[in-house]
């Protein structure tokens, strides 16, 4: 190692200072530092997000010979304050898995093999051009994610929306976080929550619906722990349906049945209104209430269609509506006492205690997904907690940015970077900035993911581009989308980083530059965007996924619309995206300020970041003395009529347990990556099926023994695991997806949310026996 | 060999002076901040003696207005 003593010395006084100035000031830059070139052996500390999950926590990795040797947090970034999660702290050895893809390859007589990247290329433009000829536009599709980076989503879009003119672009959040921009959008016009972590350490309760944080957004829960323990009197509430680590860290547990949330909201509710802990103020207003259609069906047939429809209607009909729902009845639909509903209606109606209600794929990945949603917004705007300091009703994500890339840039087949492809205004904003003719958007959306995958199928689409997600372990009723991508005449392109079951069944694999092996930005669950420099090389002929869609749009003719260089692209993609949302309302951080600090909350507007929106004391959007939510047309936030309907295939005689599926603290989705992490890998080594200790007693399930579990779609075998690190009750039992030996959604239903079209992983009927 | 680092306050409107007298002192390397008012000083003195005669000249310069120690490390 070429380091003296001294130098290393000298470097420790240089990181001190550095780290001591950060301190005094948050933001503050030292581009000379950053620069500097240390001697071969000695760390060099560089800021970048992680790579996981929608937290967002701030990194610091070291860097020595062009090598990421170590991780910290960034005590700068005010998200994570220096902590991590275990992904966090493994994150740079996903880098240097032994089986990374390093080179191209091409299927050529049924096998896969290495090709130079600028034929693979070739390859790729070719049969999008020759698709587009035999089968029209709509016919080549791209499939991209949560985990793409934003300039990665921004470049698909533009290709596949402005250039190609085919609205066949579709992101893995869609399975994840659709149903809380449908949520958002029809209680408050608008995407994104209103609040911000810092919510955390203002709050009195947390309820957490659905979500088993400590596992899924550990550093967050951490948070929430902390507080509770400088405050005391600080309560957490788990609401789920389920026993996790979240519950065992939580004041008080309470388990619902499956899909009753919806009821048990609505219960809520009703108990503020009849112990009058309305906030009329708050209510007169800021809120208005409209009702829907109902029996909306689950989406399970080919080509489904619905369009809902506001209806506007009074506080009677609301109050009326709500007489369904006494704590007694609903005790009898969801399981829980009418004591408990009540206890939860008091927490949320004390006028004394700031309420902050979290919640992930529980609630999103629900077939009434945007109900649930908005009948959480009607709690918090029946008692005016929202929009300010620890009232805050707030939707957190699976994916590092699946805000910013895809529901900010709209990376889904109705958007556009701003506003929907339906809006004609927002397709001239785009093609204006795209240069395109505003005749190449195509003012209608074609097919959502699960739709998209149906289309594959049915050989409506014959080309398809995955990016950044492994949708052969996750789509739900797998079998068909699998079987489908295999069918004569389907044109895979995979860009992965290590072999899973998507890239086993494609045409093309591009070898793709990960996480700090390019430059990029991500979009927290917080409205933070997060930029990270390339910080190490590529390996092999690995390529940035944006500079893929460039080389493939040159290639397709589209020079004009992809001129940049590759020294520059990415800032010169920022700079082009941010004109989509140059209004008080979103603007973006300039790409210089996101350079220098660990993230900038949008709206960022005369220097200041927001951190609560629709409130002027913080928003600079936001007009009047209070409140202002201004999405809607009136002003107002929207309560909902939503009612309980039941699940799209609820237990049986014949399948007579409820399936729930979701993931582990350890893994990171299909485990790709962090099954590649030695240490990660051995703490969860396989998947297994969480059993009821009663149930298996029963059924004669020992822990550890093989279990048959079957549902009408496929069935699993795989090893039980009894009072583990999660317990189901009675009647329900759970399997985490992460690990591609057992492929569970060959068993989960393909039902989704009628409104946000995302998929319910957590409800179908299964039957269990030994195996 | 004594290490010491150091956050430097110039008086209002004498960043860059401050960071040119600093620089200008043998066993001084100086790192200005991109976006605050404030510098980073690291010294490496060959020995006590002329760390003690370093110090002196830091401490007359008009543009610094106060030295906050973040690092020091004395070395036989």
């Amino acid at each position: 190692m070429n380091i003296t003593r001294r130098s290393f010395i000298k470097s420790l006084a240089l990181n001190s200072a550095v780290a001591a100035a950060s301190t005094l000031f948050p933001g503050i830059s030292f581009g000379a530092w950053k620069s500097k070139d240390l001697p071969a052996g000695m760390i060099q500390w560089k800021k970048t997000p992680c790579r996981f999950c929608g937290t967002g926590c701030g990194l610091l990795v070291g860097v020595s010979s062009k090598r990421a040797v170590a991780v910290k947090g960034d005590p700068n970034c005010t998200v994570n304050k220096g902590l991590c999660c275990v992904k966090g702290y493994h994150s740079i050895q996903i880098l240097y898995g032994e089986d990374r893809i390093k080179k191209a390859l091409v299927r050529k007589n049924g096998k896969l093999v290495e090709v130079p990247l600028k034929e693979a290329l070739d390859l790729v433009a070719q049969k999008m051009k020759e698709t587009i000829k035999s089968h029209g536009k709509d016919a080549v599709a791209i499939y991209g994610s949560g985990q793409w980076s934003i300039p990665d989503g921004y470049a698909a879009s533009k290709l596949f929306k402005g250039c190609i003119g085919t609205n066949n672009v579709e992101a893995n959040a869609r399975l994840c976080m659709a149903s809380a921009v449908t949520g958002f959008l029809t209680s408050f016009g608008l995407d994104e929550p209103m609040g911000c972590y810092d919510d955390i350490d203002h709050a009195d309760v947390f309820v957490t619906w659905g979500n088993n944080m400590a596992e899924m957004h550990p550093v967050l829960f951490s948070r929430m722990l902390a507080n509770r323990q400088s405050k005391k009197h600080v309560k957490i509430i788990d609401f789920a349906t389920r026993t996790t680590r979240s519950s065992q860290g939580s004041d008080k547990s309470i388990l619902f049945r499956p899909q009753t949330d919806l009821a048990v909201a609505n219960a809520i509710c009703y108990e503020i209104i009849r112990n009058k802990w309305v906030n009329w103020d708050f209510v007169n207003k800021h809120v208005s209430f409209h009702k829907g259609k109902t029996n909306i069906g689950y989406g399970t047939q080919d080509h489904f269609k619905f369009k809902d429809k506001a209806e506007t209607v009074d506080f009677k009909e609301y109050k009326d509506f709500l007489n369904d729902y006494t704590p007694e009845n609903v005790e009898k639909i969801s399981g829980v006492s009418a004591q408990d509903i009540k206890y939860m209606a008091s927490l949320y109606g004390d006028p004394d205690k700031k309420v902050t209600s979290f919640w992930c794929m529980g609630m999103n990945q629900h077939t009434r997904g945007t109900w649930i949603n908005n009948l959480v917004y009607n709690i918090h705007l029946l008692v005016g907690k929202i929009s300010s300091p620890g009232n805050s009703p707030f939707s957190l994500t699976g994916q590092p940015s699946a805000c910013g890339t895809v529901r900010e840039v709209g990376t889904l087949t109705h958007k556009l970077p701003h506003g929907v492809v339906m809006n004609e205004g927002a397709r001239k904003m785009a093609a204006e900035i795209w240069q395109v003719p505003v005749e190449n958007i195509d003012p209608k959306p074609t097919y959502h993911t699960v739709e998209m995958f149906r289309a594959l199928d049915r050989g409506d689409i014959r080309f398809m581009w995955v990016q950044v997600t492994n949708p052969m372990v996750t789509m739900p009723n797998l079998k068909r989308y699998r079987n489908g991508a295999l069918k004569e005449g389907r044109f895979m392109v995979v860009s992965e980083i290590y072999p899973t079951p998507t890239s086993d069944v494609a045409d093309v694999i591009l070898p793709s530059a990960l996480w700090i092996e390019r430059e990029g930005f991500f979009g927290n669950s917080e409205r933070r965007t997060q930029h990270n420099e390339q910080i190490i090389p590529t390996p092999g002929d690995t390529m940035c996924n944006t500079w893929q869609l460039i080389e493939v749009a040159r290639r397709l003719g589209f020079e004009k619309q992809f001129p940049w260089s590759r020294e520059t692209y990415i800032e010169d993609i920022w700079n082009e995206y941010i004109r989509f949302h140059d209004t008080p309302k979103h603007r973006m951080a300039p790409y210089k300020e996101l350079k220098a600090r660990s993230g900038i909350q949008w709206p960022f507007v005369n220097g200041m970041e927001t951190k609560w929106r629709y409130n002027p004391k913080y928003d600079p959007a936001a007009q009047g003395d209070d409140f202002d939510f201004y999405g809607k047309p009136d002003r107002k936030a929207w309560i909902w009529l939503r009612p309980y309907e039941p699940a799209a295939e609820s237990p049986d005689s014949e399948y007579p347990f409820w399936l729930n599926t979701g993931r582990v603290l350890e893994h990171w989705h299909t485990g790709s990556m962090t099954r590649r992490v030695p240490i990660l890998h051995r703490a969860v080594p396989e998947s297994y099926v969480e059993v009821n200790p009663d149930d298996a007693a029963r059924l004669g399930i020992t822990n550890g023994s093989k279990v048959k579990m079957t549902s009408r779609r496929g069935s699993i075998i795989m090893k039980a695991s009894i009072n583990g690190r999660g317990n189901p009750p009675k009647g329900m039992v759970f399997v985490p997806f992460f690990d591609e030996k057992y492929l569970i959604n060959e068993v989960t239903l393909d039902a989704f949310c009628p409104i946000s079209k995302q998929p319910d992983y957590k409800k179908c009927a299964v039957k269990l026996e030994r195996a | 060999m004594p290490v010491f680092s150091y956050l430097a306050y110039p008086v209002k409107g004498a960043k860059e002076e401050l960071l040119n007298e600093l620089a200008a002192l043998d066993h001084c390397e100086v790192m200005p901040a991109e976006n605050e008012e404030i510098l980073i000083l690291v010294t490496d003195a060959p020995n006590e003696e002329q760390e003690q005669e370093l110090q002196k000249k830091i401490k007359q310069l008009k543009s610094l207005q106060s030295l906050g120690m973040t690092f020091g490390h004395g070395d036989a």
